[in-house]
Order: structure tokens, then C-alpha cells, then sequence
């Protein structure tokens, strides 16, 4: 079997193969269903009900979409460089305890000074997070997947210790959790009594400074181009490792914001449970979109809507709301392959 | 009792062994798999998937050892998977290996949940009892530490001896160190560079599933969700850290070990002047310590992460 | 039985994509024969033997060694049927042992124990009996160049092996080991071994071969017994026409624009420089012949900017500059056609307009306050295409999609745009067909009558002969004393590059 590189088809064949990894996402997991003795017809008709079905579901889509849109965002920069950044669940969680620390009334400011300063030392503490394993590899050689995922688990127990120590509520009733954060550090509502917050604006719009960023500049041109060959790179006089930081800043800040969102958007304070894990889905939401970072949106919606419906289905059907994950982390494997055929065509001999 | 005096313990030495136990299985594991070069990021989520198809056998009326046997299949059969898309359709490894371990997570939780959907704690098992050999095991600390364990444990210290064996020592071995060096010096020897590579992940992946299964049968006695909590990860650390060498890794399994006993320990007499997550946070941080050290002077496989098309040079 | 052939080829056809690599190829090969497989850098002999030797399989035409057809696309068949290859690039295992890597593969994966004593007695028996001195225990990474390459032809020996096929066997070679090796060959046909000895070099293709067969452009084009024919010959049919050395305007020095100044490196790819001097002049090509891995690698990283120099240092037009680099060369008008393209030269997945503005892309030409002008990029690219009569698919079509040809076109396009004062020409003409190869001659001698300071590295002597006004030969990591055209013989070129004279010098080159 060999693979022989065939040129790239065009944008509307291009866009059918996330389709087709999709469709047999759906026929592989029909068998967990059928396990469960439900049938997978009702169940996924429950799951896109649960997720689209009505007003209330498609903003509770699109609420749980937002942080999966950074995260999202976040991996797929780090990945077109090639910089394996498998730490944006650590990046958030530091983005959470940085809004807490200056949200919680340390800044007596107005909201629309607040919110920005707090935005940009969410990133920045983000941005250092991933800057230590890019250091790492660039300086040592160490693998930054082991680093960012070891870290994953170091920041939340760090996350652990401030919230039973400095950081805790005092009026919390003992649980770990933070105070929440004054009115003016709240991101507010996109539409009144509703839960969809302006952080989900914040994210299209990041969203589309990404998208700018990698196509049209000189940036970007540099993180695809370290990503693709780094050998090549260097010999043109691209300076590989600075490129690599930049992306690492860059994927790093990204992903905290997800933190922030969260916190001053939807949550209003810091727990231990922030995250069920948006950071490590938000590696599927990128390779969904194929790292491109407008389809970030669309896959971060579709992923929100599978955990958002699989939540609904499993309380009407017997299957377990588990169900959402395993279609996730199916779609990773088959868009992949997706995409590998999208640009090779395999030949048996 | 003073932070000294415990290492002279005999049950901190017991402990550590068996903290180490599921460690070894599994870093001996991911060493085949990278020195067939390939990296087997799916580690995580096999070593789950392990403890529960493990535990699930015995609690649903087999025997300890066909739990084991079972936790084999399983991982061998996400060894396969993995194998299949890195291997000769030779896609990323980063990616394949996080979607390997997601998959094999949710997959676990999802049969969990199905088998037992009303439980709210997890019902217990039976686990491996102590074999302590005679003899051996009256030899004070040492022969405690060492002989004092479950049949698993033993079985651990054999994986290595045999990892380390079939790697120098056999026609088969010499095959999977040159895939992972050089794949064309395979290849141009008749012998097939995909079937090594493959085998190679499908076997090690066995042997991870058998650690995560270690942690139901003969740790504990039941099956938690997070109760992998990143021992893959550091067992790839583990890797590193041993140079790739089977006699070393299992050495850094060790003293990882022996420094994850001992902070429990430490967190015990400190008092808690100082926060209990300073010292949980310890193993993770000292594996990333330990790679730093290493790193630079690490022979690594050369071929490792690069996929290999026939005929390729 | 001496007249039924051991191998039978029939009717091989192999295409990539548009390339004919092999177009319809038969011959047969007599027990205790040598045929040398003669013919330019990508004329298809490569390719035909890993189709021979199952690493590719032929879109058409069969395989019969000693009168049985021989499965494609399975090397263990051709390996059991006695069939053993040396490959140009050494297949083996730099961390295992000599003894290790033979034994790889040759006594059964299920073995519980790999019998190392009687692997070790066999080895040390072929040695001696096939001049072929290696020490069994020690790590390939230790060895030699030559002894990597005894190892290979061990390998072979060591499965019994009764056809050999060498894949340009002496590229690697000094001429002492090119000596070497073809004595063993002497001994192994002796033994009734047949050989296929794949080459590009006339001289050794008349001393070592019975028979020599011609491709060109993946077509078998002549047959001849190697006592019935001439070197003339030969060359006329391996390129097609009358070899008429391309036409050479004198030379019209002017003033000089890199220096090297008793500069030294670390090794990569083969030696090191050890304090070497060297001066381009504008006007002028500067040929740099000799053996591979004696240092053209490394002396060409460092003119490029990916390598530094330990010691010594580099001038610009009379200027010392301090911090070298790839920005800093094409900066100062340095330009750069790597050796690989493929892995050094382009990114394979970005698109043509993307990979010929890499060198670029930060001038504002193509960007504007940190963002890229694609519109001028585009105009760029198809300006390239059309000057340099490039065939591609579009601008946006992925590089790798290319022919080596093509890909070269545009690599020199963009290192000669705009009129660079010094080239760097390293292997400028590898794995090209005869066309490109005159295109990328016609190239350099354009830009030389320019006035453009060229260096020229090429492992190719007569490439060298023809297009240098200077040639300078290296041999561990230093450099001869230059000879401008016609000066020196071609044997004594070689003894140079075979290391074998005090003319190396520290001075001025």
C-alpha cells in the first residue's frame, strides 16, 4: 500500500469530507446505541432536538460553544505550527484564577477599562503558561506534549490550593470556589434572562483575528511555514524558534481566554469543575475544522450541540449521556483520516 | 517519625513497589511501541480502558487472571487501531494518540455506565492477594519490599527481564530496534517494516492495558473514573527518563515510585503547614524535571514519530 | 546451462504521476557476469532495480530470477530467491552492531535466541574470503563511509546471495576504496556471482563490466559488450546526442565578493572544514569537485547561513560580517540553491506562490507593515512560471506536486531574482533529465557573464569540467590549491580528491 500525494480538490469537495467523517461517526457509535437497546435513529434525533430543537437549546448550544471556540482557536494556531499545546485545560484554568484575582474587586474600575485589562492579563498569563514547555522544547529538546499534559494536572492542583486557601470564598459554605466577581467584571448577557454571554462574541471575533492572522500575515505565513518544514523554514531565514514562541504566546493566550469567558460570562466564580475538559476537546473541535480558524466556529457549535443534546437525550432515553464523548473522540479519528484523503489517494500496489 | 526514618521502612518500600507495579507494565509498554518508532500517545486512555475491562471480568463472575487476559485483548485491540492509522496510513501520532486515549476513556465511562447505571459507588472485587515467597521474603526491608507482593508485581519485574530479553536477544528484537532507527535497514533485510511497527504497538499496547488493570485487581479493588490520573503520561516520561533502555526505565519506575510513597508519607507527618496539594503536585512536576535532565543527552530512537512508506530512503 | 540467464527482465514500465521512469526495459544477466546499468541522474536506473529488488512494484513486465518469476513488490522474495542489493543510501541501523544488522532478517522472527556465535564465524569467514575487512561487534555509528558500504555487501553475501546489484556503489568512495571494492567484485564473480553494477561514470562502467546496457529517460537505448565499444560511445547514446559541452564566453573578473578567511566547522553530513580559505570573484565560476562527505556539505550550509563557523571568518565584499545567517546572507545578496530540494529547498505543502517568496516575504515587495501583499506574491509566481517555462497546474498548486525539474526552475527563479551578487550552486543539477540539466548550465553561465560570483558544488566531475573557470577540489573538510580551466588533468583531479597530495594549502584559494 502506498500513499502518492494528488492535488488539492476544491473547496466544495474539500468541505464534503468533515461531512463524511461525520456520517460515519454517527454509523460507528449506532452500535453503542443499539448496545444500550435503544435505537439510534431516536437517539440522534434526540441528540440534535436536545442540541437545535428550540430557543432554548440552540443558545445553550451556542453558550457551551464559546469556550470550546477558544480552545478551538487555540490549538488549531498551535497546531499549524506544529507546537503540540495538549495544555489548554491548564492555560484556561490560569485564565480563571487571573480573572478571579483581578475581578473580584482588587481593580476599582469601570467595566469597559476592566474588562480589557482583565483580558489581556488573562492572556498573558496563558501565553507564559505555554511559554515554559516551548522553552523546553526549543531550549532542551523535551517533548512539550508530556510537559503541557503534566502541567494540566499540576495547574489544577495549583487551581485546588487557591481555592481552599487564598482564593476561597469565605461565604462559600466551605466549598472550594472562589468569590464571584464584582458587576463591572461580568461580561453581560446577550440577551436578557438568557445565558448566552458577550463572551461568545468575543470568540467570533477572535475567531476572525485568527483567521486573519494566519492568512493574510507575515505571522502567520512564518507559524505555517515552521509547521510544514522547519528545515525548509530556517533556510529561507524564517527565525524557526521565535516563530515557535510567538505561536506558543499566541495559542496560550488564546486558550485562557476560554477561562475568562467562563468565569465572567457564564459562572461568575472559580470551581474545580470550570472545565469538563474543554481543553482537551477543544483538540478535537480544531481538527474537526481542519485548523482553519473560521471552521473552528462552525465545529465548536457542533461539538457544544453533541454534549448539549447527548445531555438531553439521556435523560429521556436509556443511554448514557457518555454517548457525547465517544461521538467526539470518534470524529477525531475519522476526520483525519478525512483529511489524509483529501490529499493523498491510497494505492494498494 | 522523622522524614528519614521512613526510608528505611519496610512498608514504605512495599508501597513503593507497588506504586511501580502499574507503572512498569505500562512504560514497558510505551518502549516497545517507540522503539518500533512509533510514540503511543493512546497510553492514558488504554491503561483505563484496562483497569475497567480487568475489573468488569472478575466482577461479572471470571477469574483474576482471565480479568487480565481480557485487559490484554482490549488494549491490543486500541493498539490495533492506533497501528492502523499511524502505522501505514502514517498520521500524525500527536493526534492519533490524544483521539486513541479519548476514545478509549469515553468508551470505558460509556460501558460503565451502561453495565451499571444506577450504581453510585462502585462495587468491589476480590482483588490479587500477597504471594510472599518463602524465604525470600524474610530478608528484612528488601526481601519485604520485593517478595512480600502480588503475583502481578512479579509479573512486572518479568515483563521487564523479557522486554529486555526479546530486544537484544532475539531475531524478532533486532527487528524492532532497526524500525525504529532506521526502517529501510528492515525493509531491505525482506522483513516487513509495517507488520513490525504494528505488532510492536499492538503488543506493547497489551501491556499498558495490563497496568491500568493492576490498579483494579491487585491495587484496589475497584474501578474509579480519572483513577489513571495522568500515570501514562508519566510513564512516557518514564520512557525518556530510561533512555529507552528496559533495565533503566524500570529503575526510574522505581524511584518515581519511591518519591510518590514518600510524599504521601511526608504530607502525613508535615502537619499541614504546608498544603497537601504541594505535595501531589510533586510526582508531575519531577517527571518534567527529570525530562529536562535527560533530554539533551537522550539517544532517541532516530525514526521515532516518522511514519515510513515502502520503498522510502 | 551456462548460456540459461540467472535473471530475466521483461518488459518493465514503471510511471510516478506524467514520469516514465521505465518504459518497456528487458535484458537478461548471465551467471558470473558484470553488466553495468549506465545512463544520467534520472534516467530510471534506480527505479528498475527497486522494482528488481521489490521495494516498487512495475505497473507492468516480469521478474525471472533462475528461471522463476519472482513476486513483485516483496523483497523477501528477491532476498530468498538470491538476489541482495547495496543501496546507494545505506539501509542500516546506525545504534545496532556490524553483526546485528546482517543477522537482521536471517534466521526466523520467532526464534527465542538469535544465535550470535555462528553469525559471528560466517561474517569473519566472508571477510577474509571477499577482502572485505569489518569488525563483526562494532556500532555502525563508528564506522567508516567504506566499511558501512563492506557491511551492505556482506549483508548480502551472508544470505548467499548469487546476483548483486550495486546502486552507484562509488560515489562515496575515494578512489583507493573504489579500488577495493572492485577487486572484491573480481573475487565474487570468480565465485560465479552475477552483478549489476549501476553507474553514471564512464571510466569505471569500461573497468569493471562485461556488458554495458544504456537508459535514457527510463528507455533502454543500447547494448554493448564493454571489449567492443568506447567511452565516445557511450556517452554519445547515455545523453542522445553528440555531448557538446555548452558554450563558454571568456571570462571578465571582477572584484571579489565572499570570503572565507581560515574558517573551520563542525562536521555535518560527512567532515568538517578545517580552516579553509576561499575567495569568489565576481565574473567567475568557482567549481568544487571531490568525493561526498569530504566537507562540500558542511561548506555549504555555511555559505548558506543554517551552519556557523567554530573559528575563522566570512567577508562580504571586502566587509567582515559578525553574526552570520540565512537573513544575513540574502541580505548581503547571497543566493542559495540548496542540495535537496525537497527537504531543504521548499515546503512541499504550501503552494508555489508560497514557497517562491519564502526568501522575500519581509521586503516591501510582498508586505506591508506585518501583513503579505498576495496580489504581488501571485504576480511574482506567474511571472516565474512563464519566464522560467515552469509547468505546474497553478500558482496555488502544493510544490511537492511537481517534477524535480519544475521545482528546480522556480527555486532558482527565486534565488535569482533579483541579480544576486554571489550563487551558491550546491548539487544544482542532481535527479534532473538532460533538458533541466542543460537549462540550470545555461542559468549559471547567464548569471556568471552577469558578473555574478558563482560557487559551484557538484559531485559530478565533468559537470564541474565544463562549467568551472576554477576548480578546486576537497578532501577532508580542505581545500587544493585552484587550477583554472584545462589546467589539470582529470587524473590528477582525482588524486586530489582522493587525498593524495601536499597541494592542500591554508592560503589564499
Amino acid at each position: 500500500m502506498r500513499l502518492e500525494p494528488k492535488p488539492a480538490p476544491s473547496l466544495a469537495v474539500t468541505l464534503l469530507f468533515p461531512l463524511a467523517a461525520i456520517a460515519t461517526t454517527l454509523v460507528l457509535t449506532s452500535i453503542l446505541v443499539l448496545a444500550a437497546g435503544a435505537s439510534p435513529l431516536s437517539v440522534f434525533y434526540l441528540v440534535a432536538k436536545g442540541a437545535a430543537g428550540s430557543q432554548f437549546a440552540l443558545l445553550e448550544t451556542l453558550t457551551r460553544a464559546t469556550p470550546l471556540i477558544f480552545t478551538g482557536l487555540a490549538i488549531a494556531v498551535a497546531f499549524r505550527a506544529k507546537l503540540w499545546n495538549i495544555g489548554a485545560e491548564a492555560q484556561l484554568y490560569i485564565g480563571g484564577v487571573v480573572t478571579v484575582v483581578l475581578g473580584t474587586g482588587a481593580l476599582p474600575l469601570p467595566s469597559v477599562i476592566l474588562i480589557p485589562v482583565i483580558m489581556v492579563a488573562v492572556m498573558a498569563a496563558g501565553a507564559l503558561l505555554l511559554l515554559g514547555p516551548a522553552v523546553l522544547k526549543t531550549r532542551f529538546g523535551v517533548d512539550e506534549v508530556v510537559t503541557t499534559l503534566l502541567l494540566n494536572f499540576i495547574v489544577l492542583l495549583f487551581v485546588s490550593m487557591l481555592l481552599e486557601g487564598v482564593l476561597k470564598d469565605p461565604m462559600g459554605l466551605g466549598w472550594p470556589q472562589s468569590q464571584k466577581v464584582v458587576a463591572e467584571a461580568q461580561l453581560p448577557r446577550l440577551i436578557q434572562g438568557k445565558r448566552l454571554h458577550y463572551g461568545f462574541v468575543i470568540a467570533l471575533a477572535s475567531a476572525v483575528l485568527v483567521w486573519v492572522v494566519m492568512k493574510k500575515t507575515v505571522l502567520g505565513y512564518e507559524m505555517r511555514a515552521v509547521g510544514l518544514n522547519p528545515e525548509g523554514a530556517r533556510f529561507v531565514g524564517i527565525l524557526v524558534n521565535r516563530a515557535l514562541m510567538k505561536t506558543a504566546l499566541l495559542s496560550g493566550g488564546l486558550a485562557a481566554l476560554a477561562g475568562f469567558s467562563e468565569v465572567s460570562g457564564l459562572k461568575g466564580n472559580l470551581t474545580l469543575d470550570l472545565s469538563p475538559g474543554y481543553g482537551y476537546t477543544g483538540i478535537v473541535v480544531a481538527m474537526l475544522a481542519m485548523l482553519n480558524p473560521l471552521g473552528v466556529i462552525a465545529s465548536a457549535i457542533f461539538v457544544a450541540g453533541i454534549f448539549v443534546g447527548a445531555d438531553a437525550m439521556s435523560r429521556a432515553a436509556k443511554v448514557p449521556s457518555y454517548i457525547a464523548d465517544v461521538m467526539v473522540a470518534t470524529s477525531l479519528l475519522t476526520m483525519v483520516v478525512a483529511i489524509l484523503l483529501t490529499r493523498f489517494r491510497i494505492r494498494w500496489r | 517519625m522523622d522524614a528519614l526514618e521512613i526510608l528505611f521502612t519496610a512498608s514504605f518500600w512495599v508501597a513503593a513497589i507497588r506504586i511501580a507495579s502499574p507503572l512498569i507494565f505500562a512504560t514497558m509498554g510505551e518502549l516497545i511501541c517507540e522503539r518500533a518508532g512509533v510514540l503511543n500517545l493512546g497510553i492514558e486512555g488504554i491503561m483505563t480502558a484496562g483497569a475497567f475491562a480487568g475489573w468488569f471480568t472478575v466482577y461479572s463472575g471470571g477469574n483474576l487472571w482471565a480479568g487480565l487476559l481480557v485487559a490484554a485483548l482490549v488494549g491490543a485491540m486500541f493498539g490495533l487501531l492506533h497501528a492502523t492509522l499511524t502505522v501505514p496510513l502514517g498520521l500524525s501520532q500527536h493526534v492519533v494518540g490524544i483521539g486513541v486515549t479519548l476514545l478509549a476513556t469515553s468508551l470505558t465511562y460509556y460501558t460503565y455506565r451502561l453495565a451499571l447505571p444506577e450504581v453510585t459507588s462502585p462495587p468491589k472485587i476480590e482483588p490479587f492477594q500477597p504471594l510472599p515467597i518463602p524465604g525470600l521474603s524474610s530478608i528484612p526491608v528488601v526481601g519485604e519490599a520485593l517478595f512480600t507482593q502480588t503475583p502481578l508485581t512479579y509479573l512486572a519485574f518479568v515483563s521487564v527481564a523479557a522486554v529486555a530479553w526479546i530486544l537484544y536477544r532475539t531475531p524478532i528484537g533486532l527487528a524492532v530496534r532497526a524500525a525504529g532507527e532506521n526502517p529501510s535497514a528492515v525493509e531491505a533485510q525482506g522483513i516487513s517494516v509495517t507488520s513490525i511497527r504494528m505488532g510492536a504497538v499492538v503488543v506493547g499496547s497489551a501491556l499498558m492495558a495490563v497496568g491500568g488493570a493492576f490498579l483494579t485487581t491487585s491495587a484496589f479493588n475497584s474501578f474509579f473514573f480519572q483513577m489513571i490520573n495522568g500515570r501514562g503520561w508519566i510513564c512516557i516520561a518514564l520512557v525518556v527518563f530510561g533512555s529507552w533502555r528496559p533495565g533503566k526505565a524500570l529503575i526510574g519506575a522505581i524511584l518515581f515510585a519511591a518519591f510518590d510513597a514518600y510524599q504521601v508519607r511526608l504530607q502525613q507527618i508535615s502537619g499541614g503547614i504546608v498544603p497537601y496539594q504541594v505535595f501531589l503536585m510533586m510526582p508531575y512536576a519531577l517527571s518534567i524535571l527529570a525530562l529536562i535532565l535527560v533530554a539533551r543527552r537522550a539517544t532517541y530512537p532516530k525514526a521515532l514519530m516518522i511514519p515510513y512508506q515502502k520503498g522510502e530512503r | 546451462m551456462s548460456s540459461n540467464p540467472v535473471l530475466r527482465l521483461s518488459r518493465i514500465s514503471k510511471r510516478f504521476g506524467p514520469l516514465r521512469a521505465n518504459e518497456a526495459i528487458s535484458f537478461d544477466l548471465k551467471r558470473g557476469e558484470v553488466i553495468a546499468l549506465l545512463g544520467e541522474n534520472g534516467a530510471g536506473k534506480t527505479t528498475l532495480m527497486n522494482i528488481l529488488f521489490g521495494h516498487y512494484v512495475a505497473d507492468e513486465g516480469t521478474v525471472e530470477a533462475f528461471g522463476k518469476p519472482l513476486p513483485p513488490g516483496d523483497p523477501r522474495a528477491a532476498l530468498d530467491a538470491g538476489i541482495g542489493m547495496v543501496h546507494q543510501h545505506f539501509t542500516l541501523a546506525d545504534n545496532m552492531t556490524v553483526q546485528e544488522n546482517i543477522a537482521l532478517g536471517t534466521q526466523s522472527l520467532w526464534r527465542m535466541r538469535l544465535d550470535r556465535a555462528a553469525a559471528r564465524r560466517r561474517i569473519e569467514q566472508l571477510s577474509a574470503d571477499f577482502g572485505l575487512a569489518v569488525e563483526p561487534a562494532a556500532t555502525v555509528s563508528t564506522l567508516s563511509v567504506g566499511e558501512r558500504q563492506r557491511v551492505e555487501i556482506l549483508k548480502a553475501l551472508y544470505r548467499e546471495a548469487r546476483i548483486l546489484i550495486l546502486d552507484e556503489p562509488t560515489a562515496v568512495l575515494t578512489p583507493a576504496e573504489t579500488d577495493a571494492l572492485f577487486r572484491t567484485l573480481k573475487l565474487l564473480v570468480a565465485k560465479d556471482l552475477s552483478i549489476i553494477f549501476i553507474s553514471h561514470k564512464l571510466h569505471e562502467v569500461m573497468a569493471v563490466s562485461d556488458r554495458v546496457l544504456v537508459l535514457r529517460s527510463g528507455q533502454l537505448v543500447g547494448e554493448r559488450e564493454t571489449g567492443a565499444t568506447d567511452r565516445k560511445e557511450l556517452a554519445a547514446l547515455m545523453v542522445g546526442q553528440e555531448v557538446k559541452p555548452a558554450e563558454v564566453s571568456p571570462v571578465k573578473l571582477g572584484a571579489p565578493l565572499l570570503a572565507l578567511e581560515r574558517v573551520s566547522t563542525t562536521p555535518y553530513n560527512g567532515a568538517g572544514l578545517d580552516k579553509v580559505s576561499l575567495t569568489l570573484t565576481a565574473g567567475e565560476i568557482t567549481g568544487l569537485a571531490g568525493v561526498a562527505g569530504n566537507g562540500q556539505a558542511v561548506l555549504a550550509a555555511l555559505i548558506a547561513g543554517i551552519r556557523r563557523p567554530t573559528g575563522g571568518s566570512i567577508s562580504i565584499a571586502g566587509r567582515e560580517i559578525a553574526d552570520w545567517s540565512p537573513r544575513v546572507a540574502l541580505a548581503h545578496g547571497v543566493a542559495r540553491i540548496p542540495e535537496d530540494r525537497h527537504a531543504i529547498g521548499s515546503i512541499g505543502d504550501m503552494s508555489v506562490t508560497e514557497n517562491v517568496i519564502a526568501e522575500r516575504y519581509r521586503s516591501p515587495r510582498f508586505s506591508r507593515m506585518g501583513f503579505l501583499n498576495w496580489k504581488a506574491a501571485g504576480r511574482f509566481a506567474e511571472k516565474l512560471i512563464a519566464d522560467y517555462d515552469v509547468k505546474c497546474p497553478s500558482p496555488e498548486a502544493r510544490i511537492r506536486l511537481l517534477s524535480g525539474g519544475n521545482m528546480q526552475k522556480l527555486i532558482l527563479g527565486r534565488a535569482l531574482d533579483p541579480d544576486p551578487a554571489v550563487i551558491l550552486a550546491s548539487q544544482p543539477t542532481r535527479g534532473l533529465d538532460v533538458g533541466a540539466v542543460a537549462y540550470v548550465h545555461r542559468m549559471l553561465l547567464e548569471a556568471r557573464d552577469r558578473g555574478a560570483a558563482i560557487l559551484l558544488i557538484s559531485e559530478d566531475l565533468e559537470e564541474v569540467l565544463a562549467l568551472s573557470d576554477r576548480i578546486i577540489v576537497m578532501s577532508k573538510g580542505r581545500l587544493s590549491t585552484p587550477s583554472s580551466r584545462g589546467e589539470r588533468s582529470i587524473r590528477e583531479l582525482g588524486e586530489l580528491m582522493a587525498g593524495h597530495s601536499g597541494e592542500h594549502s591554508d592560503h589564499a584559494a
